[in-house]
């Protein structure tokens, strides 16, 4: 069901844990639906983003979705990160199953509401970064059967 | 390690090799049509009448009651439908339950396009199902109450008999999906008050594919597969015998050592269920806590969710199941986990595990020793668990 690269990611995942006193965090998602993300930055006064670790509780593709975001994130500006989109994670991980793929929207929310954050806190504003969903499964509807 | 614990039995069962020694004939030398006259035909109908036979003596009923099917889910469907339009100048009211499996729930759903009205009942947080809820909710129009013996998740044995019994004195007939429950709990459809019962033959160490559907005698239910005029002109179709010599094979086995059996899966399950309970924090038993099919534990675990669980505990090469929403295909977990009154992230947490007579203790506490494990990793990952301990701190 999963590809190699979301397997390798899920079972020894990347830059798990927590940041002390992170420039910026974001939680994402919703415990109803059984996936919450949170992501923290650490970001310097160049706008590099030095560090970043991630918490997941969710599904295997959760887990290598938020894995798979900080290795892309980690070590870029705050530019660049704006553009790890969900597609950008996906074809990372060589691909996800298509009941999936609101997983990988979840890792690049994660992102973006972790540097809002970093904004709010600095009180400077991110070109091209508006406020993230707090919960992404609000614009998604149930399939009927 | 390459061993496979397959703790998953309520999902299939591995066919027992007395079955399979039982069917190979059937493939082979003895593959004339039952319908036909010439003599190796008649020793394939022969073969089909002794498995209806074996069926028949099991459940306490008549041969000519036993209808063979393509397994549980057509029985289900069957019973729904054609009771529904058997005595739709009766009513169009049916009783049910939150927690039927899909194959009743979405017939239902079915039906209510067609004008059906279904009463879905509650059920208690074991699982169980209110007598006084399911009396209060009858109807002049009532025509079927549908509820089943025993869950096919949470494993809780619903009191069948009493429904059967409340069903009869208000002159309405009673069906139970029994597919968990046949060959675990013993069945009398008589003493029980049964008048319609579902069951599959992959569920009690027989083949895929088969299955069969108990109709009283005298109930009016028609033909829901039409052709030829097999099964009593009830079920068209040429019957699939060596599947009916499996399931029939299947049935006498697990009658025959039914009560060792499942003590023995009791016991296991039991020793289970206090392991996991006692050594895993933040856990509960899903399920009535003794009124449950003998090979059935389920719980939840906070802070987690059950796929990854499934993936970890299947890298160990063990077997299992989980009412999460992944695993669901939706983003609702189980239906069942939500009836028994749990908030959706604990059922997303849930595993079930469900054991077979091959499962040793060994086994037992290789699975526990790894789910503690994986667990814990798990909740080391979790925000949930990092919020609940940042308000907790003394249950870090």
């Amino acid at each position: 069901m999963y590809s190699e690269k979301v397997m390798d990611h899920f079972q020894h995942p990347r830059n798990v844990g927590e940041i002390e006193n992170a420039s910026g965090v974001g939680t994402v998602g919703n415990a109803k639906c059984g996936d919450i993300m949170r992501m923290y930055l650490d970001i310097d006064d160049n706008g590099i983003i030095t560090d970043c670790k991630f918490k997941t509780f969710g599904c295997g593709a959760a887990v290598a979705t938020s894995s798979m975001a900080t290795e892309l994130v980690k070590g870029k500006t705050i530019e660049e990160a704006l553009k790890v989109t969900n597609k950008a994670v996906m074809e990372a991980l060589d691909g996800l199953p298509p009941v999936k793929v609101h997983c990988s929207l979840l890792a690049e929310e994660a992102i973006h509401a972790a540097l809002w954050d970093y904004a709010e806190k600095n009180g400077i504003k991110i070109e091209g970064l508006s406020k993230p969903k707090s919960d992404i499964s609000e614009d998604e509807e149930e399939e009927e059967y | 390690m390459n061993k496979v614990i397959y703790l998953d039995n309520a999902a299939t069962t591995k066919p027992a090799p007395e079955v399979v020694e039982a069917m190979l004939p059937y493939y082979t030398e003895h593959y004339g049509n039952p319908s036909a006259i010439y003599s190796i035909a008649a020793e394939c109908k022969e073969a089909v009448n002794s498995s209806r036979d074996t069926i028949a003596r099991v459940l306490g009923a008549k041969s000519n009651e036993i209808y063979f099917t393509a397994g549980g889910t057509e029985s289900d469907n069957w019973a729904l439908k054609a009771a529904y339009e058997a005595y739709s100048s009766k009513g169009n009211h049916i009783i049910t339950t939150k927690i039927e499996h899909h194959a009743i729930l979405h017939t239902c759903d079915y039906l209510e396009s067609k004008g059906c009205e279904v009463t879905y009942l509650d059920v208690d947080e074991y699982g169980v199902v209110d007598l006084e809820q399911l009396k209060a909710a009858i109807r002049p129009e009532t025509i079927l109450i549908s509820i089943m013996f025993g869950n096919n998740e949470i494993g809780t044995i619903e009191p069948i008999k009493e429904i059967g019994r409340i069903a009869h004195e208000n002159g309405i007939v009673f069906h139970t999906d029994a597919v968990q429950a046949f060959g675990q709990v013993p069945i009398n459809v008589d003493e029980m008050n049964i008048d319609m019962l579902s069951a599959s033959g992959h569920k009690l160490n027989g083949p895929k594919g088969i299955g069969f559907l108990y109709i009283r005698k005298g109930l009016k239910l028609r033909s829901f597969i039409h052709g030829g005029a097999q099964e009593r002109k009830r079920r068209a179709g040429t019957e699939n015998v060596p599947g009916i010599v499996g399931l029939g094979k299947a049935v006498e086995r697990a009658d025959r050592t039914m009560k060792e059996r499942t003590a023995r899966e009791a016991e296991l399950r039991d020793y289970l269920i206090k392991r996991v309970t006692e050594e895993i924090p933040f856990t509960r038993l899903n399920g009535h806590p003794e009124n449950r099919l003998p090979n059935n534990a389920n719980f939840c675990f906070r802070f987690i969710e059950g796929e990854s669980m499934l993936i970890m505990l299947d890298m160990k090469g063990i077997c299992g199941s989980s009412g999460s929403a992944c695993t669901s295909g939706s983003l609702d977990p189980s239906h069942v986990l939500l009836a028994i009154g749990l908030p959706h992230e604990i059922a997303h947490g849930s595993l079930r595990l469900t054991l077979s007579e091959e499962t040793t203790r060994d086994e037992i506490d290789f699975v526990v020793d790894n789910l503690k494990e994986i667990i814990a990793k798990l909740r080391s990952m979790s925000p949930l668990y990092e919020d609940y301990i940042a308000k907790h701190p003394e249950e870090a």
